[in-house]
């Protein structure tokens, strides 16, 4: 089972099995990590899944697709590494994943 | 110098027996007289996307189920929000400008430059303020005696929220209500009566003064948070009172979608636990549910019963052909009540799981802004009532509104039972 980290803008940092195949956001959510709204569910469409990928993941997690895209613009706090964690599906390729959480979701 | 509008009259269709390419969910009616869910029931189960050929509103197709809205509404390049993104048109010669009628690249500029007045670090200074004055308004309330909640709560509480977000003399608040009223209010767009366009367009233009007026008397201050401040401090908008009909339409944004969606979902929720009263129960034993029952609250209600797009291209959706140039109505009121998505979704339950999935504040990148704004001040307000009133009870039918597009309620009379 890959382990993925979820570091909160506080510093709290939550590590956490993922579900191999299943995204991200889906890993936050079983395991009840704060800070993931995920208000549409995983559409890709409402921007509350925002995580900012650590700096050397960045190439193994790839970069947001245009949907993914067109929501991460409007997000006031967007990063180099922003990407919406739905859209980001866990392997054991990205066993050991660190994301950083924005202090809000809007 | 405006024509007669086309208006729906006569009896009303009987939804069961209508043939279906005669069905108009169209109709303002439904909404005032609460009538509209056989109607859209039978569209998400026998033709979701459903084609109209002719209405007072000319043809148009209605999107009915959760699936296909979410669609339609993260397909920005195939479904355009130009020119107008409610059912009719706006007819008058004010053109107004705003994002919210736009497609990017403009869109995109216009919305980063004003999305910061709800930042969730600006949320956060305007919750003591809300607070305060939401204790303010339900003290002065009369308890045991019947008064309109609306008035009384929803407007006064909506108006006030407003006039601090735009820092607006605190005394002509209720202007705001005025202005906004107006912007939605005319038979062409969307049913409604109450409006003509002379008076609109006298209205829009004593709106567009003020503010004018106002955006002078910011010039110079410094750190601001209300709307005139932000606007005035980024560089993409610090010269938006050069495109005046651009400026007129995002204030005019911003107090129409702050105003009758909140107003309209505070005197919901009141009327959903009183239909409710084992719900009103469950939240009196854990008033924890508040931030949920919030969610559940708005996606009942369905503030803004649909948006419109238009097609830029041949498209296909739910199996039917949709031709560039043709209306595409994302009916959010259905959609929040499609049982394929949202288990029992006719009901009203507080602490139903993934509360927050619902069309009420769209989705895409025209989502609304003001979501937890507004999710806040519904928050704050039920927390209030909670420590004061054990029972807000409704004590006659409502009065809905007569619009396709704003889900409300003119008046809701009701009692106070303190705790």
């Amino acid at each position: 089972m890959p382990k993925v980290t979820f570091i909160e803008k506080s510093g709290t940092s939550h590590t956490v099995n993922a579900t191999s195949g299943s995204s991200l956001m889906q890993a936050a959510l079983d395991n009840s990590v704060p800070g993931i709204d995920a208000d549409c569910s995983g559409s890709c469409a409402c921007g509350t899944c925002h995580v900012m990928v650590d700096a050397g993941w960045a190439q193994a997690v790839g970069n947001p697709g245009d949907m993914e895209e067109a929501m991460l613009s409007m997000r006031p706090d967007r990063s180099a590494h922003s990407r919406l964690a739905c859209q980001i599906v866990v392997d054991e390729a990205l066993d050991g994943l660190v994301v950083r959480l924005p202090e809000h979701q809007m | 110098m405006s024509q007669t509008p086309r208006v729906h009259s006569g009896p009303m269709q009987d939804p069961h027996s209508v043939p279906i390419d005669q069905l108009d969910v169209s109709d303002p009616r439904l909404f005032e007289n609460d009538a509209w869910r056989p109607f859209f029931a039978r569209l998400r189960r026998e033709d979701p996307v459903h084609y109209l050929a002719d209405s007072p509103f000319g043809p148009f197709w209605s999107v009915t189920r959760f699936d296909d809205i979410v669609h339609v509404d993260t397909h920005h390049q195939v479904y355009s929000s130009e020119p107008f993104i409610v059912i009719g048109e706006l007819v008058d010669e004010l053109k107004i400008d705003s994002f919210i009628f736009m497609d990017p690249p403009k869109h995109d500029v216009q919305r980063q430059a004003v999305q910061p007045v709800v930042a969730p670090t600006n949320l956060a200074n305007l919750e003591p303020v809300i607070r305060e004055r939401a204790a303010r308004i339900l003290d002065a309330l009369p308890v045991g005696e019947t008064f309109n909640w609306v008035d009384k709560v929803s407007i006064e509480l909506t108006t006030q929220m407003l006039a601090t977000l735009f820092d607006f003399p605190f005394d002509e608040r209720r202007k705001l209500t005025y202005w906004s009223d107006l912007a939605v209010g005319t038979p062409e767009m969307a049913g409604a009566t109450g409006f003509s366009q002379e008076e609109r367009l006298a209205g829009l233009n004593d709106c567009a003064a003020t503010f004018a007026r106002l955006w002078q008397e910011r010039l110079g201050r410094q750190g601001g948070f209300d709307l005139l401040s932000l606007l005035q401090s980024s560089e993409k908008t610090r010269d938006i009172i050069e495109r005046p009909l651009e400026f007129l339409g995002n204030m005019m944004l911003l107090i129409v979608g702050g105003n009758d969606t909140t107003r309209n979902s505070l005197t919901g929720g009141v009327l959903a636990l009183n239909q409710n009263p084992a719900e009103y129960d469950k939240l009196r034993a854990n008033p924890g549910l508040i931030p949920s029952m919030v969610s559940e609250i708005i996606r009942w209600q369905t503030p803004l019963a649909h948006m419109r797009r238009r097609a830029k291209e041949d498209t296909e959706l739910g199996g039917k052909q949709i031709r560039a140039g043709d209306k595409v109505v994302m009916w959010y009121v259905s959609g929040n009540r499609d049982d394929s998505v949202i288990d029992r979704a006719d009901d009203f339950i507080i602490d139903r799981p993934k509360a927050r999935h619902h069309l009420s504040f769209g989705f895409g990148i025209h989502r609304c802004m003001g979501n937890r704004l507004a999710e806040m001040q519904l928050r704050i307000v039920w927390e209030e009532i909670m420590k004061r009133f054990r029972f807000v009870e409704v004590v006659a039918e409502p009065v809905r509104i007569r619009s396709n597009f704003v889900k409300g309620y003119e008046s809701l009379q009701v009692r106070l039972h303190p705790i």
